[in-house]
């Protein structure tokens, strides 16, 4: 192995300074949750001021917690794994640093925007044009870095986990694009180029399909590495891994339609979204199967290894999850779950439960390495986060289902003679003490975060520069 | 074309390629090249322990 007589110095100051972000932007997009689940319980909260009101914060947090923390997971750990499992260095120093600080400019402009009301209203593109061309330039530097570096790799294959990023990485970036195509007519306003039921397609093969690529394939390549690494074992079956590959990039695509039942989208389209989605519980399953299959022969692991334990449980809440949206993707499950805080739940289960467990776990695996220390400070401090963060989410799964729930069938209720039985505020102050349990459930996955926060920066603080040095030339 | 003539060759055309790729992830001269590729998260620990070094001399030799 020609490797282990010239060691490979990786690039591992673009995965440090992504990681510590990865951490900070948990908290303020958290925090930003929490606050605004708090202006649910609290409306006073709002504050009668137009920049702190639910309707421009709630887009800053999603914003924030799935292109700056997740976005900033992903960059980390993908330019992490390539390098890796290629044994070879990133491609292009320059770029790399480019993309890491292009991703910055637009959370800080996102961050800056979001809050003067300056949106373009498509539900997790709010971001006005000139914030969309920036995205767009760091997103194929991005690729060009990522393949450039699989292009120069001294291993034969391209490792699964690869083919999980690079999936991600070019369909987000033909999402992104096409969904943000727009005719400016000022520097803060655009409109979109699709009108009527055209733009709600467009809108939900985006939106769904940011579900698909950026908060599952990606973080899947994720998983398909760091799970082998901390189980220390390889993949249960790397050919379930190749079809899983396969069939879950070519049928994600199709389920966005989901998203407009009993809407103007023509029937036909509807049902195609309603069989795609249910077809893909099967890849779905297949990758968590394949993952949690990975652990046998090893379950005792579980029993005293907190990271390891991040990193299943997040498995377990992708079945949950995966299992869920087929179901309520299905139309007359779909008119009971539609518009209520169901929906909601069923996020969170996947954002909270998978996204962000699976990159905790990874995190928690790769700041020690990269940072040259043998492990984190504390793991006593990680069986704490991995408690608050598993009761946090099933708190907030919970409360809302109820939620959920009560809402449809309060909406639904008819009496005999057609009146609706409820009036809307009634179902709202049913759902009130949901309203507090959720957010009881987010603070303590923020507190989690902020545990974690402690952890990384004891272990960077120990960190000396000659080891920093060492671990990126060990190969 | 009918529309639904279209609609079915879509169904086998999908058909067709998820049984393609399950013939040839599962074949057995794949075997190999998949049992190496399962260990590429290993290979960054090839100078730290003496078995990963045995496991790279076999993916060596390939």
């Amino acid at each position: 192995m020609s490797t282990a007589t010239t060691p490979t110095a990786y690039n591992y100051k673009v995965v440090r300074q992504f990681a510590v972000m990865t951490v900070i932007w948990g908290i303020v997009g958290m925090a930003m949750g929490v606050f605004i689940a708090s202006q649910l319980v609290w409306p006073e909260l709002n504050f009668g001021l137009p920049w702190t009101s639910f309707g421009r914060l709630r887009p800053l947090h999603t914003n924030a917690v799935i292109f700056a923390f997740g976005g900033s997971a992903l960059f980390a750990t993908s330019y992490y794994v390539v390098q890796r499992t290629s044994q070879a260095r990133l491609v292009s120093d320059g770029l790399a640093a480019f993309t890491f600080w292009g991703w910055q400019a637009v959370i800080v402009l996102a961050v800056i925007t979001l809050p003067m009301g300056l949106t373009s209203t498509k539900e997790y593109a709010e971001l006005e044009w000139p914030i969309d061309i920036l995205i767009a330039v760091v997103w194929v530097s991005y690729a060009l870095v990522f393949f450039g570096t699989i292009m120069k790799r001294k291993m034969k294959h391209i490792y699964v986990g690869n083919w999980f990023f690079g999936g991600f990485i070019i369909t987000v970036a033909v999402l992104h694009i096409v969904n943000s195509m727009a005719v400016p007519v000022s520097l803060t306003k655009s409109y979109s180029m699709y009108a009527g039921a055209t733009d709600a397609m467009i809108q939900w093969w985006y939106g769904h399909n940011a579900v698909g690529f950026f908060l599952t394939a990606g973080f899947l390549g994720m998983m398909y590495y760091f799970v082998p690494k901390q189980a220390e074992r390889p993949i249960y079956s790397y050919r379930l891994s190749i079809v899983h590959f396969w069939a879950l990039i070519s049928i994600y695509i199709w389920a966005g339609p989901h998203h407009l039942h009993y809407t103007a989208l023509p029937d036909w389209a509807q049902s195609l979204g309603m069989v795609m989605s249910l077809i893909l519980l099967a890849p779905s399953w297949g990758g968590m199967i394949n993952g949690m299959m990975t652990l046998s022969g090893a379950w005792h692991k579980l029993r005293t290894d907190p990271i390891l334990r991040f990193l299943v449980v997040a498995l377990a809440f992708y079945g949950m999850s995966t299992f869920e949206g087929p179901m309520m993707a299905i139309k007359t499950v779909n008119a009971l779950s539609h518009y209520t805080d169901w929906t909601i739940g069923h996020v969170h289960a996947g954002a909270l439960g998978w996204v962000a467990m699976i990159s905790i776990g990874s995190l928690y695996h790769m700041i020690p390495k990269i940072f040259g220390r043998e492990a984190m400070y504390s793991t006593p401090l990680i069986n704490a986060h991995f408690w608050l963060a598993t009761i946090g989410t099933v708190l907030y799964i919970v409360a809302m289902w109820v939620n959920g729930i009560t809402q449809g069938l309060m909406w639904r209720a008819v009496n005999v003679d057609g009146t609706p039985t409820y009036s809307f505020v009634e179902a709202l102050e049913a759902s009130h003490p949901g309203y507090v349990v959720r957010m009881i459930g987010g603070a303590f996955f923020l507190l989690g975060m902020l545990l974690m926060a402690y952890n990384v920066w004891r272990t960077v603080r120990h960190s000396k520069p000659a080891e920093v040095v060492a671990a990126a030339q060990t190969a | 074309m009918d529309i639904n003539t279209l609609r079915g060759l879509g169904t086998i055309f999908a058909m067709v390629a998820f049984i393609g790729v399950v013939i040839w992830a599962y074949s057995s001269y794949k075997r190999k090249d998949f049992d190496e590729a399962a260990q590429l998260p290993f290979a960054d620990e090839n100078d730290a322990k003496a078995q990963d070094e045995q496991q790279d001399d076999a993916r060596s030799n390939k």
